[in-house]
């Protein structure tokens, strides 16, 4: 096959071509990784200026000055958007998916490695395009992650929808063509890379989970792209695809006949697989994780892969729930809001079967397993909101109050993040060739995982309550006067979370250097990444080309020498 | 560790439900028809929900606690699943969740699918950076025709909306920066925008619904309690979204169609 030829790059030798313009998909991987760990951590910090902003509202910060109204929107805005792409989606897919789908698949590397570089680097110019706006004159966009016309579309409609708005469009239009050529990518190596024996049936679930979410992102992020182009030509060329006769502040607009609903629709079925995008790894991570651990294999390996197959399938026909109280028309929500349930099914079964997987296990609880069961929680915690919004008639008092931003901080926020640390944890030592620290792990787990509940548990009571998301200030509504004592719990919470995440910066970076070595398999896992060199050498395998014989999740086997068979050990487990 | 993860999940599971259950953040108190139905289907989903949360939490906690394998030197079960155990959860949660979705369909339908009804108090809402403006149709019952290339926010009333004076239907119409109706009597609202997306949000009427410029959207609750409400904007639509409210004054009918003769006399 050509795309197994294509692979046969040598090591290359000098720096450059080692670590910068690397065709290697371990360190490609490594380079989506860094780049999501800087991300995450500006996002952060928004945040953080966000809710300290909300309970101190005049505060005069130590360099940033006092926050203006239009500098929270900024920061909302810049929030969602860096983290949703340059987290979310490039963390789990563009970083483990890179470093790990190959080498649990047992290919050299994956099928297309130039194409590979490129879009890390393309990801890379539209992370530099995205940070930029905040340096313009304007600064950064206030028309918030979703960037609905003509808010988004009207260079007068605020401070921001100047020179911001317009790198805030390029940055995310250039995010979906490196998004385009690695789910390409992950496609073709999926199909075509995998060793002798590995059968679609034998993948571990984190490929799966890879996978699908390639095949969304392919799906996903070509319709987001035109919708980007068709709203920076109304930005600036004078179309009018989401712009109607208006005015702003009085002055015409000079648009007519566009549909701002049209913007929506295009933007939420790029947005709702999107979700999706971020969480399917953290599912796959999750099912790995916690089969390892328990020592049992995974409950229900292909329902896990059917779940999330029609997860994938049913995440394309929902975009619509977002829209409720858009004025589309109220018949299409009947379809839109029974489809969104329906996907309540498969996401039940999941947490169903990780149940199964735990239950008469002999559970380790090292810091990935840690991670891992932080992950369930978290994902029955945020999934369960879910049906209350997915319902039309709910989402009448629900919609666009602080219980929506409660209920996907939950599950596609934190959750999903829970599924990145889970992966650290658990990668860490076939990546460095050294352990992380047990210890400082544990104390990130817990302080993380209270500190989280303690931020977003509250944004349902909040939303029940009335609060609308998006505000600068709670001083303006009487109503809300009441809420601000919740607040300033929330802010303080978040304080402390945000702090815990330095123990994890500093775990990890003192690890990489100065932790203990690690052995080629410290988890006594069965996929093939455990089987090889610590950090796997240029080809991955050393020459070998490994040949799969059981299925990913062998622990426990009866009669078996040690309480887990390697996926190549050819003393092949029984078919089941 | 098994025991210090049960009770950590424990704790987060029992301390988020008490919230709920006690409810000391709550909706506000709801004063339109449309209350009793909305908090019921909220009621029911909270309650399942609730149940599949404490349970699912539960155990969790439960089995972590349960199969620390550190104490024990035995193996696990080798077990790769249980199809009939995955058929009941399938088919259960389906049912549960379609079956939620059809409790609250009529609700919806009886909140959109209809038009307003017959001699419902009519009021054009129209959300502008960073307003309400409510408008009566007079004596005559007609809106008149607006101009957007009339507009002028600094002037206020009628001129922000840019009435055309020359419209004799114009004339007539009463422009407001409260918004006044009748209680017992459905409204019937219309709900426009002129810039960008706004979102007219009553958090005790129950009533929340998008204006989008380029639509007119009709829309209908009905007030059962006299006071006054207050009005948020509910989307993001520019640096002054968060002070985008306003006032819904409910009265009784006398009151009300004294205050719009009122009104109506100061256009004379």
């Amino acid at each position: 096959m050509v795309a197994q030829e294509s692979h046969q790059h040598a090591a290359p030798q000098g720096f450059i071509r080692k670590w910068v313009f690397s065709l290697d998909h371990k360190v490609i991987g490594l380079q989506y990784y860094f780049l999501a760990l800087t991300a995450v951590f500006v996002g952060m910090f928004l945040s953080l200026l966000m809710r300290i902003h909300l309970i101190w509202p005049t505060a005069i910060l130590p360099l940033l000055g006092e926050i203006k109204p239009e500098t929270y929107l900024s920061l909302v805005t810049m929030h969602g958007t860096i983290m949703v792409f340059f987290v979310l989606t490039t963390a789990p897919q563009g970083g483990f998916g890179n470093y790990f789908l190959p080498i649990q698949i047992g290919a050299p590397d994956m099928a297309f490695p130039v194409l590979n570089m490129l879009s890390f680097w393309t990801t890379f110019v539209a992370y530099v395009v995205m940070l930029a706006a905040f340096f313009v004159v304007g600064g950064a966009p206030l028309h918030g992650w979703t960037g609905y016309a003509p808010l988004s579309a009207l260079q007068s409609s605020g401070p921001g929808e100047g020179l911001g708005a317009d790198l805030w469009i390029i940055s995310i239009a250039v995010f979906c063509v490196a998004s385009l050529m690695g789910a390409l990518n992950f496609i073709t190596t999926t199909l075509d890379m995998r060793a002798k024996g590995m059968s679609m049936w034998r993948m571990p679930l984190t490929c799966w989970s890879w996978f699908i979410t390639a095949i969304l992102g392919l799906l996903a992020f070509g319709v987001l792209l035109s919708a980007g182009i068709l709203l920076l030509m109304d930005r600036n060329i004078g179309t009018s695809f989401f712009l109607p006769l208006g005015t702003i502040n009085g002055q015409m607009t000079g648009h007519k006949g566009g549909s701002p609903l049209l913007w929506q629709h295009l933007f939420w079925f790029f947005g709702h697989p999107e979700v999706y995008i971020a969480i399917l790894p953290g599912m796959g991570v999750a099912s790995q994780v916690l089969s390892t651990f328990s020592r049992k294999p995974i409950f229900g390996y292909k329902a896990m892969v059917y779940a999330m197959l029609s997860i994938g399938l049913l995440g394309f026909m929902v975009w619509g729930h977002h829209m409720f109280m858009s004025g589309m028309s109220p018949y299409s929500a009947f379809a839109f809001s029974i489809m969104t349930m329906a996907i309540g099914v498969p996401s039940a079964i999941k947490t169903f079967n990780w149940l199964g997987t735990l239950h008469k296990g002999r559970i380790r609880f090292q810091s990935p397993m840690l991670f891992a069961i932080g992950f369930v929680s978290l994902f029955v915690s945020g999934g369960l909101s879910g049906p209350f919004l997915a319902q039309p008639a709910l989402d009448i008092p629900l919609h666009d109050t602080a219980f929506v931003p409660g209920h996907f901080h939950l599950i596609m926020g934190v959750a999903a993040i829970f599924g990145i640390f889970a992966a650290t944890y658990y990668w860490f030592p076939k990546m460095f060739g050294r352990m992380m620290n047990e210890k400082l792990a544990r104390i990130h787990f817990f302080l993380t995982l209270i500190g989280t509940y303690c931020v977003f548990m509250p944004m349902h009571y909040l939303g029940l309550a009335g609060q609308p998301r998006r505000y600068s200030q709670l001083t303006e509504l009487q109503y809300l006067h009441p809420l601000i004592g919740l607040n300033t719990f929330m802010t303080y919470a978040a304080i402390v979370t945000v702090a815990a995440q330095l123990i994890f910066v500093s775990n990890l970076f003192w690890s990489m250097f100065k932790g203990p070595k690690a052995s080629d398999n410290p988890w006594e896992a069965t996929t093939l990444e455990w089987t090889t060199a610590t950090p796997p050498p240029h080809d991955n395998f050393g020459g070998r080309t490994p040949v799969v014989h059981n299925g990913p999740y062998e622990y426990s086997v009866p009669g078996a020498p040690r309480d887990y068979v390697m996926q190549t050990d050819p003393a092949t487990v029984a078919a089941h | 560790m098994g025991l210090v993860l049960l009770c950590v999940i424990w704790l987060i599971t029992f301390v988020s439900t008490y919230f709920f259950i006690a409810k000391t953040w709550w909706f506000p108190h709801g004063a339109s028809a449309a209350t009793a139905a909305l908090d019921h289907q909220f009621a029911v989903t909270f309650v399942l929900m609730g149940i599949i949360f404490v349970a699912a939490q539960l155990a969790l906690g439960l089995f972590v606690w349960k199969y620390s394998g550190q104490s024990s030197s035995s193996r696990a079960d080798y077990s790769h699943g249980n199809l009939k155990l995955e058929i009941i959860w399938t088919t259960l949660t389906a049912i549960l969740f379609v079956g939620l979705n059809l409790m609250g369909s009529p609700i919806w339908a009886a909140e959109r699918f209809r038009p307003a009804v017959d001699g419902a108090t009519r009021v054009e809402v129209t959300g502008m950076q960073f307003a309400w403006y409510f408008r009566y149709p007079g004596p005559d019952g007609k809106f008149g025709i607006a101009r957007p290339e009339l507009e002028d926010p600094s002037a206020g009333g009628e001129a922000a909306l840019g009435l055309d004076p020359a419209d004799p239907a114009s004339k007539d119409d009463v422009v407001t920066g409260i918004m006044e109706v009748p209680v017992n009597r459905e409204v019937e609202v219309i709900l426009r925008a002129h810039d960008v997306i706004h979102s007219f949000f009553v958090p005790s009427m129950r009533f929340k619904q998008d204006a989008v410029p380029g639509l007119a959207i009709h829309m209908h609750f009905t007030p059962t309690e006299t006071g006054d409400f207050e009005i948020a904007c509910a989307e993001l639509c520019g640096l002054g979204h968060y002070k985008m409210h306003g006032i819904l004054k409910v009265v009784s009918q006398d009151d009300f169609d004294k205050w719009l003769a009122a009104r109506e006399a100061e256009k004379q």
